[in-house]
């Protein structure tokens, strides 16, 4: 941040180099065959220009040989692009397991996130360095999307469902943060920074802000909204027992399995009628208009937390 | 449609300048100074007609799109949907649409033989039945708003599944309005051809505008033979 | 004097009701050339504000409103209609041999249609504007406080054009072929008017019945789109792209006819590889269909659709690249003279070429992570749409402004203006692929002070690229007073257009042509094919 002229990107994620890689590699072949047609088309209008008024070119109508030559080299080279490009995707796309996960809404125009210890900020982000961080991503209104330029990542924050982002930053400083997809009248003031810190001093600085964790948040909601008359911890509640469904397998009630994901489980707040766990009624009602999006994301992370049940297995349905 | 208007304007007394090829001794009347001859005019207002037909295709496809993504996320809520549709009236229209094609179909068989009577009851009955069908759908529309299942702030569903019910109707009414507005541009072009019917326009050599008012009366019947089952039926197997 | 389609009738009205092919050409270009100049006075705004990383010229309100109408009228209202409405209509029943297009009356139609959906789109903009960007995505575009429906229905209507466009150029080149023009010998103008024509009828009903939906969705509270009411707002990008990114071959294939016959006349040569230049444009046009989803690539779009999408993207590279190197092929041992319409050809080859590289990029899905919603697309696709669709509509204005008008315009001028184009151009765009890189983000009023020196390079350059359009307006307005009147084929070119009078008289052709050799034939029977 902060360079005059800067020509190219501070790169400050682990998977910040696989991407510049990929680019390094496109911009070769580019500026090749770019100067390679360039200087053809050059040379060639210069030494065959025309001499006489009435001069004709030779009459030459084509080459098999060259077509399939200039169809099959790109060809293979853009194969070779494509399987690179999703190579790098794929590593960007998947958080890997295990990561710190925290919490994000995008509203009109600002970026909240909140950390697994109950720490809020606004349109800041502070991570350590080191550690996989993976963002879980919503939005209360219109479409955003979640850009950091120095970590190459970008992921659009879609009402309705959620969406995840994950990086392992790899230098302490701080990147620019910018809400990339087009949101309304204060689209370019919905920026922000990502301070990235090393460990030792991100716990000092959690330490500083401690509140109420999502879990713990989560927990209050899940009394408020009275969810716990009808999931209980044993067999015997009108809803499913929710200790160990998330990240798991269910069985629904046409026979089909699903997996209980975050958005399987937004999905099943605000429209649970959707789809019905095997064994069960469809009684519950719409939590449409109940809860926020950050309050899903606390329900959610509660939910994720319950410990597995010793007595009833979740999945599976039989019996039940 | 295109050369039922233009060959209603240019009427008989349209003179071609100089023609500079010999095509056949006499000259058709409707016969229009950019093309060679009448076969050529026929085939180029077909195709025409057979193009625009395939951009209809994709027009209905968008929305038949929304259907199949949405029945699939919202099963539930589609089934019951669907179950509240009147499917007395959904096939009485059927029935309606069908017999119009017939209809149709014997206009443009007595427009080829030159029938003029026949092709003037025929245009009738088809607009009669159109009007019908388009009657009987604003009865079920009525219907929909009297029991405040339009989607928007008033919609109320006490069944399964209300936001899938919603997307179901938001489908429905979308669909059956785009189709009901085909229907009424299908009326208009009837008016125009029964017109020109009257007037004694058509005859064995020229009868393009009613076969290709035929062929786009048929392909709205078929959007709505689509939409009967995808809309009605959904769910009511056994 | 004698009698021509510009002469054969005056009066106004004798305009305004024409069923003449060549007539409603002309109406287009006027109409498009002042949608051009509208569309072109928004971006001059939007340069203007980025001179400085503040908003200080515009607020952001009004920013918004100007990148949204220099894209909504530029796109629709300029490059979709420019060469075929304008270049096409008027050559296409000629190339052919034809005296009119299938449908003339039709062809009036949309005109009229284009013209309302352009007032109705102007009235958005005098009542307030719109905000939306012109891909128009909800759920802002439902919520968005303004003209949205006004802007989306002109839209729609201008639609409606195209289509009727489309629908009268495929049963023109079927049904009105002159004797002894096989589609293999057809001009490759006809092959790519073809191809846009296959676009127009199947993706434009498309985007109609989208912003049919959005409407219905902001007037009745139908909720296809909108979450809180069981829709989805990704299903709309997949709509719109269905539509919008074949459209981008809707703009570029028929520039892409036009740098085929450029290349052609200008190097007195057949072109290189026919068959597969004409092929190559069919490919496009139907593996354009299959690849919108590379739009979504950071929407929660699942990860293995990303990448069918991505691989089929890539293959839109292959017969963009054998177009590029079979008009390379063609100048090797041509006669190729420097006029003014060559200079434009040129520098569409080496523009395009950069275009069409770079959307390589944006198709690799790990770097469009990056570089999506970024100035790097924004580069990307003006190098195409400007680099490549508006270099091909000047080179074919200027190789048939002698044959349209029946005069000549200053050539001097007009080379002038070729190379501050292309100066210009790349001077505004390229600096903002580097920008993009850097992570500037696309439809910002106001960005981090670092992003200022690229920015400010931008803005100059689009200044230069403002003096190079108004040269030719200049130019080509004072050829039609003073200018030294045109011979029926200037260029010693070959086509058939070539063999009428210029201007044409209002039948095209006296006498119904017969058709007995190929296109480009400046060499009667010695063809030779290269080992």
């Amino acid at each position: 941040m902060g360079q005059t002229l800067p020509l190219f990107p501070e790169a400050a994620s682990t998977l910040a180099g696989n991407v510049d890689a990929l680019y390094f590699f496109l911009l070769a072949v580019s500026a090749f065959f770019a100067v390679l047609i360039a200087v053809l088309v050059i040379v060639f209008a210069v030494k065959f220009r025309r001499r006489s008024p009435d001069e004709v070119g030779a009459p030459i109508t084509g080459s098999l040989a060259l077509e399939l030559l200039w169809t099959i080299i790109p060809l293979i080279i853009t194969l070779v692009m494509f399987v690179w490009g999703a190579w790098v995707f794929l590593d960007l796309a998947r958080p890997p397991r295990g990561s710190m996960e925290i919490f994000v809404v995008g509203k009109q125009w600002m970026w909240k996130a909140q950390h697994p210890g109950g720490q809020r900020e606004i349109n800041e982000l502070h991570v350590p360095v080191g550690r996989n961080v993976r963002l879980t991503i919503g939005s209360e209104d219109v479409i955003h999307s979640y850009y950091i330029p120095a970590f190459r990542q970008k992921i659009d924050a879609v009402p309705g469902k959620l969406t995840t982002m994950w990086f392992n930053a790899t230098k302490p400083g701080e990147y620019r943060l910018f809400c990339a997809e087009y949101c309304g009248t204060k689209h370019s003031g919905m920026i922000g920074r990502i301070v990235a810190m090393a460990p030792d001093d991100f716990e000092q600085w959690l330490a500083g802000g401690a509140g109420a964790t999502p879990v713990a948040g989560g927990e209050k909601l899940f009394a408020d909204l009275a969810c716990n008359t009808c999931h209980k911890t044993d067999s015997g509640g009108r809803g499913p027992v929710l200790n160990g469904v998330a990240g798991n397998p269910v069985q629904l009630i046409d026979g089909s399995t699903v997996v209980a994901d975050d958005n399987y489980l937004r999905e099943s707040i605000m429209n649970p009628q959707a789809k019905i766990v095997a064994g069960y009624q469809p009684l519950m009602p719409t939590f449409q208009g109940l809860v926020n999006e950050e309050g899903l994301l606390q329900l959610i992370a509660y939910i994720k937390s319950l410990p597995a049940a010793p007595a009833a297995p979740a999945a599976g349905g039989s019996g039940q | 449609m295109p050369d039922a208007n233009q060959a209603a304007i240019h009427g008989g007394a349209h003179v071609t300048p100089a023609h500079d090829h010999a095509h056949g001794a006499h000259h058709n009347p409707n016969l229009q100074h950019h093309f060679n001859d009448m076969a050529q005019q026929q085939e180029a207002s077909t195709l025409g007609m057979w193009v625009f037909l395939v951009t209809e295709i994709m027009f209905f496809g968008g929305m038949f799109w929304c259907y199949i993504l949405y029945r699939y996320w919202y099963p539930e809520g589609f089934a019951a949907a669907s179950h509240h549709l009147d499917l007395f009236w959904g096939g009485l229209n059927t029935v309606i649409l069908i017999v119009s094609s017939l209809t149709m179909a014997l206009a443009v068989r007595a427009a080829q033989l030159g029938n003029r009577r026949g092709q003037i009851i025929n245009l009738i009955l088809t607009m009669i039945f159109g009007a019908a069908f388009l009657g009987i759908k604003a009865i079920e529309y009525a219907g929909k708003f009297r029991d405040n299942i339009v989607p928007g702030r008033h919609f109320v569903w006490h069944e399964a599944d209300p936001t899938g019910a919603q997307a179901f109707y938001s489908i429905y009414f979308a669909l059956t309005g785009m189709h009901a507005i085909h229907m009424i541009v299908g009326l208009g072009i009837m008016s125009v051809i029964l017109f020109m019917a009257w007037r004694g326009r058509f005859n064995a050599s020229y009868y393009t505008p009613v076969e290709i008012s035929g062929l786009y009366w048929h392909f709205v019947d078929i959007v709505w033979i689509f939409l009967f089952p995808l809309l009605y039926l959904l769910g009511r197997h056994g | 004097m004698t009698t021509n389609y510009l002469n054969a009738t005056h009066g106004l009205a004798s305009w305004l009701l024409t069923k003449d092919h060549k007539r409603i050409a002309i109406l287009y270009l006027i109409s498009i050339t002042l949608f051009f100049g509208l569309g072109g006075l928004f971006a001059g705004l939007v340069r203007l504000e980025l001179l400085t990383p503040q908003s200080d010229l515009l607020q952001p309100e009004t920013y918004n409103k100007m990148f949204t109408l220099h894209g909504v009228v530029m796109v629709f209202f300029f490059l979709v209609p420019s060469i075929p409405a304008v270049l096409g209509n008027w050559l296409l029943p000629v190339m052919i041999g034809a005296k009119d297009l299938a449908f003339p009356r039709i062809n009036l139609l949309s005109w009229y249609l284009y013209m309302i959906g352009g007032l109705m789109t102007l009235a958005a903009i005098i009542s307030g504007g719109v905000d939306t960007g012109w891909t128009f995505y909800p759920p802002y575009s439902t919520v968005s406080p303004t003209h949205v429906v006004m802007a989306g229905l002109g839209v729609f209507v201008a639609g409606f054009s195209s289509i009727l466009t489309g629908l009268n150029f495929i049963v023109t080149v079927h049904r009105m072929r002159a004797p002894g023009l096989t589609w293999f010998r057809l001009p490759l103008f006809v092959w790519s008017h073809y191809a846009t024509s296959l676009i127009m009828i199947l993706g434009t009903p498309v985007i109609a019945i989208t912003i049919v939906l959005l409407a219905l969705e902001r007037g009745l509270g139908l909720g296809i789109f909108d979450p809180a009411r069981g829709g989805d707002p990704v299903l709309f990008q997949h709509l719109f792209w269905f539509y919008s990114h074949p459209a981008v071959y809707i703009m570029i294939l028929p520039a892409m006819g036009v740098v085929s016959e450029l290349v052609a006349a200008f190097s007195r040569k057949n072109v290189f590889g026919y068959s597969f230049v004409a092929f190559s444009s069919l490919g496009i046009a139907v593996l354009g269909f299959l690849v919108w989803g590379h739009h979504l690539f950071v929407s929660s779009q699942s990860a293995y659709m990303g990448m069918v999408f991505s691989v089929l993207s890539m293959l839109v590279a292959i017969p963009s690249a054998v177009k590029v190197f079979n008009w390379t092929a063609t100048l090797y041992k041509g006669s190729i003279s420097w006029d003014a319409p060559m200079l434009y050809a040129i520098g569409f080859i080496g523009l395009f070429t950069i275009g069409g590289l770079t959307g390589i990029f944006l198709a690799s899905m790990g770097l469009d992570i990056h570089v999506h919603d970024t100035y790097f697309v924004v580069a990307h696709f003006h190098y195409v749409m400007v680099g490549g669709a508006i270099f091909g509509y000047l080179g074919g204005l200027h190789y048939w402004w002698p044959k349209m008008t029946g005069k000549m315009y200053n050539e001097g001028w007009a080379r002038v203006s070729a190379v501050v184009i292309f100066v210009g151009f790349n001077l505004t765009f390229f600096p903002q692929f580097v920008v993009g890189y850097l992570g500037m983000p696309r439809r910002y009023a106001m960005y981090p002070p670092e992003f200022q020196v690229l920015n400010v390079m931008s803005t100059a350059g689009a200044t230069v690229l403002g003096i190079g359009y108004a040269l030719p307006l200049c130019y080509f307005i004072y050829s039609l007073v003073k200018g030294p009147v045109a011979s029926a084929n200037p260029w010693g070119a070959k086509g058939l257009e070539w063999t009428i009078p210029s201007p044409p008289p209002t039948e095209n052709f006296l006498v119904t042509p017969i058709v007995t050799e190929p296109a480009y034939n400046y060499n009667p029977g010695r063809e030779v094919e290269v080992a």
